[in-house]
This record gives C-alpha cells, sequence and structure tokens, in this order.
C-alpha cells in the first residue's frame, strides 16, 4: 500500500494523477480462512482490521453481499457521542470516541472526524434531571461531559428557538469532544488497511448458508461457493436473524427501518450536533451544507430499507419548531435503513451457542459511533473468547437479566 | 405507507391510525417454566425476512387487538383476523403458501 501524504498529491499532480493504485483489492475466495467477518460495513471491516493489527491474524475474509459501506454504515448521521449512562456502555463507545481522535493517522486516511461539539436538549424538568445524571455519571466514568444552561446553549446554537412554544430548552447535556465524521471514509479507510494486510474483501458474495459439525462451525456457503472458516464473525446489523437462522439459533432481535434525511445545501447555520430527544429529532450541518436530519424508528418489523412517511413527517415538525429557521427549506434527498433492535437497545457482542460463531449486532439506531470500539472489542473477543470491553454485552444476558438498558438511559422514545 | 383493514370495523386505515405489537401467536410462559423458556418467550423474537405474522392495534378506530399476516420485504398484506386465534386460520396459510411458495410455514 503507498501511503497517501503531501508529497504523494504532489507527486501525482505532476503527473495526471495516473500512479494512483487501488484502495483495496477485489481477489476471489480462497479455500479457507483462519476467520470469516460477515458483512462488510463499519463494524466487520474495524473487526478485521484490528483482528489483524492487535492480534495478528491476517488470513481473514470478509464477505459482504452488495458493496463495501452500502448498508447502514452509509445510512447514517454520522454523529459520534459518548454520553451514555451505563458504565458497559460508557467503556465501549468511548473507547470507540477516542479511537476516532486518531483514526485518520492509524489508517492513513482521511476520515474526516470533526469533534464539533454535541447537545443534548433538556425540554422538560425530567430530562434535565436525566442528563445531570448522566453529567454525574460520566465524569465518574471519565467520559468528558458537562451540563450547561440555555443561554449557554443559545450561545453555540444561535439559530434555536430556547423558548417554546411547547418545548422550551432548560439546558444540555455538552459533548465537547462528539461530532460527526465522514461515513464513507471510515468504511473504506479500514477496508484499505485491511486489503493491505492481506486479507480479502470479496464483494458482491451472498451468504447463504452456515455449514456445523459437531456444533461447530466449518464454512459457509455463498453465491461464490463454499468457503471454509475456523471461526465465524456474523456482523451483518439488520439481517443478523437471517444470519443467525442458517447457523440455527435465534436472536433477541428485530430489525425496523430507521431514516435519515438532508434539506438542499446553505450557508454555514450550525456548527455543532443537536439532539432534542423529547420531540426526537436531531440535526447537524454536513461539509456540504445540507442540513443533515435523523428521527425514530418503525414500530414494526421492516427489511424493505423503507420507512414511513410519518416518521419524517412528526420530525420535521419537531425540528420546525426548534429550529423555525429551517421551515422553508426544500428536503433534498431522504433514505432508510434497516437496524437491529434489541429490548434493552444495547448491542450484543457475543459467543454464540454454536462454537466459533461470534455475532456483533443489536447497534440498532446508534453504530456508526461505536464503529472503532466495536471493531476493537469483537476483535479481541474472536481472537480470545474473551474482552473485557464486550463482557457485558453477552446473550447471557438476557437469560440472567442483566441488562444495559440505555432505552431509559438515551431518553428517546426508541 | 402500510394499510391494513381491522378485521372487527372492516375498515381499511393507514399505519398512522394504528398501534404495531410486535410478534403473533407467542405462546406465553410464567412462573414453573424453565429460564430457557421464559427467555425465549420474553426476548427471542421471530424476525423473518419475508411473511411475518403480528399483532396490531386499532388505536384511533375500534380500539381492538388484531393480527396480520405481513411481508416484511415487499409489505404486501395477506391477510387480517381476530386476536382470539391460537394459530394463523388454514385458510390464509393456504393463500400464503400460493403466493410464497419456499415459505417454510408459520412455527
Amino acid at each position: 500500500m503507498r501511503r497517501y501524504s503531501i508529497f504523494a498529491v504532489a507527486r501525482e499532480a505532476l503527473r495526471y494523477h495516473s500512479g494512483w493504485e487501488k484502495a483495496w483489492a477485489s481477489p476471489e475466495p480462497k479455500k479457507r480462512y483462519d476467520v470469516i467477518v460477515v458483512g462488510a460495513g463499519g463494524h466487520g471491516l474495524a473487526t478485521a482490521y484490528y483482528l489483524g493489527k492487535v492480534h495478528g491474524i491476517t488470513n481473514v475474509a470478509v464477505i459482504e453481499k452488495g458493496w463495501l459501506g452500502g448498508g447502514n454504515t452509509g445510512r447514517n448521521t454520522t454523529i459520534i457521542r459518548s454520553n451514555y449512562l451505563q458504565d458497559p456502555s460508557s467503556a465501549i463507545f468511548e473507547k470507540a470516541r477516542s479511537l476516532y481522535e486518531d483514526l485518520s493517522t492509524d489508517l492513513n486516511y482521511n476520515v474526516m472526524f470533526s469533534p464539533r461539539g454535541l447537545l443534548m436538549l433538556a425540554q422538560s424538568e425530567h430530562e434535565m434531571r436525566g442528563y445531570k445524571r448522566t453529567v454525574y455519571a460520566n465524569n465518574l466514568q471519565g467520559v468528558e461531559t458537562r451540563w450547561i444552561d440555555r443561554h449557554e446553549v443559545k450561545n453555540l446554537v444561535p439559530i434555536l428557538n430556547i423558548d417554546g412554544p411547547r418545548y422550551p430548552v432548560l439546558g444540555a447535556l455538552y459533548q465537547e469532544r462528539g461530532g460527526t465524521a465522514r461515513h464513507d471514509a471510515v468504511a473504506w479507510g479500514y477496508a484499505r488497511r485491511c486489503s493491505a494486510m492481506g486479507m480479502d474483501i470479496i464483494q458482491n458474495c451472498e451468504v447463504k448458508g452456515v455449514r456445523t459439525e459437531g456444533g461447530k462451525v466449518v464454512g459457509v456457503d455463498t453465491t461464490k461457493g463454499a468457503i471454509d472458516c475456523g471461526k465465524l464473525a456474523i456482523v451483518v446489523a439488520g439481517h443478523s436473524s437471517v444470519l443467525a437462522d442458517m447457523a440455527g439459533f435465534r436472536l433477541p432481535i428485530e430489525s425496523r427501518a430507521l431514516q435519515a434525511w438532508v434539506s438542499e445545501p446553505i450557508k454555514p447555520t450550525i456548527d455543532v450536533v443537536v439532539m432534542a430527544n423529547l420531540v426526537h429529532g436531531y440535526m447537524s450541518q454536513s461539509d456540504k451544507g445540507e442540513l443533515v436530519i435523523g428521527g425514530g424508528t418503525d414500530g414494526f418489523n421492516n427489511y424493505s430499507q423503507r420507512g414511513s412517511w410519518q416518521h419524517v413527517e412528526e420530525t420535521t415538525r419537531a425540528l420546525i419548531e426548534t429550529f423555525p429557521v429551517i421551515s422553508r427549506l426544500k428536503m433534498l434527498r431522504q433514505w432508510g435503513g434497516i437496524v437491529d433492535m434489541t429490548g434493552d437497545r444495547s448491542p450484543i457482542l457475543s459467543k454464540t451457542p454454536v462454537e466459533g460463531i461470534y455475532v456483533n449486532c443489536g447497534w440498532g439506531t446508534g453504530g456508526f459511533k461505536a464503529i472503532p470500539g466495536s471493531g476493537y472489542a469483537m476483535a479481541e473477543l474472536v481472537a480470545k473468547d474473551y474482552s473485557p470491553l464486550a463482557a457485558e454485552f453477552g446473550l447471557h444476558r438476557f437469560k440472567e437479566g442483566q441488562f444495559i438498558d440505555e432505552s431509559v438511559a438515551a431518553g428517546v422514545a426508541h | 405507507m402500510l394499510t391494513l383493514t381491522c378485521p372487527y370495523c372492516g375498515v381499511t386505515v393507514e399505519e398512522t391510525e394504528l398501534y404495531p405489537g410486535g410478534e403473533a401467536h407467542l405462546k406465553r410462559f410464567g412462573p414453573g417454566s424453565t429460564d430457557a423458556e421464559f427467555e425465549s418467550y420474553m426476548f427471542a423474537r421471530k424476525n423473518p425476512k419475508g411473511v411475518h405474522f403480528e399483532r396490531w392495534r386499532h388505536a384511533y378506530g375500534c380500539g381492538k387487538w388484531f393480527l396480520a399476516a405481513r411481508d416484511t420485504v415487499t409489505w404486501e398484506v395477506f391477510g387480517t383476523y381476530s386476536a382470539q386465534t391460537p394459530e394463523p386460520p388454514a385458510a390464509l396459510v393456504a393463500t400464503i403458501k400460493q403466493k410464497r411458495p419456499g415459505w417454510e410455514g408459520w412455527k
């Protein structure tokens, strides 16, 4: 792999950019790999990357039914934060956020991490108490957040209407080092490094079956033929239940549609990420000038990558009340992704009833921010059968009732 | 937008008039059941890519729960029926089998 640098740009500028090599190879699958990762989204590629980087396992294939980064990795609102209430969540999300800080250097790929600051608005007395509690918890966990009052909120976000009418802003939970990153670049950067380590990224290759012998995984059947493996990591978000079904177990997961949309591009208007969880909308401005807006999931199972229209309407209505200035903007485009929801709204990083199969799923509506931490923990789990970061996110928690209840902590009407 | 016919009112309504209630025909396990049975009842869910049976409530209508058979990919609705039904009606199962020959059945 040739490094990207200012010298490379200068060199290529002098020869009509004829010397750039392909960022990753597109090989045909080998007969056998030590580890197969199913799903070349952010989480799958990060898993493969840290398997190679930290644990020295490079005989790895990442199999993807479509194109890499074409699922939820390319369909989210790119928000990065780690202001969670529960200790295990904070640990893994903060690990991810801190890895994002120097991910561009680590990958030699500009992921455009922009720690522009993130506000979670408190718009009711209860939300205010809840967020203050989260600030106390975060400070104990070593996550830097603070409570700011409504005037400071107004200073940070002048376009915000803090006086209501229905939900006046009372203050906000502020994470200064939260922000956004370029979602495609995260997938591409990891893919490039995985490929450079000799891993095979096999796109347009759908897994059709999982082969097991005596309760142990031996390989997968794909549209490009049978491939053997020592270990199998299933990192497929919305399709986790489908893969689990092939392997013969069931997950506590339901697949739902989550939508996002962007406005027409406008001049710089808002330089932080604002989440208004009471009315359930969140907004930031992309580098292109579009306002990137996200809302809630549909309430019913869905694999169609299309959501219900009324969620777009509800969220946009709520945000217009919060940001009156956007009321005349046209919405440019809208899309949906299939998210994997667990009962406690926390992810699953776990061994499974089948020996050698590991799952990393259940990130639900907030997976993008977790990509580096999730990959780091998953790689450790696959390599060593145990990861301290993943320990409490096992499937066992549903049997034991040891939930990591972020559906309450997030304060969002999921 | 998803539209379903309430089997009690007989009217076809948009999803904004309905409240989704998750997987249908769950067998309830309570005190005296094993941990595995209880866990499975509480959390393990069918999450098929294709034919799915689910509960819906006609929230802004008659207020009653009913059941629906629906395709989770195409959103095609195969039929709706009363919630006081322990398993899908045979006629509905036959209709789905005709439309989805590869379907493995409701269990």
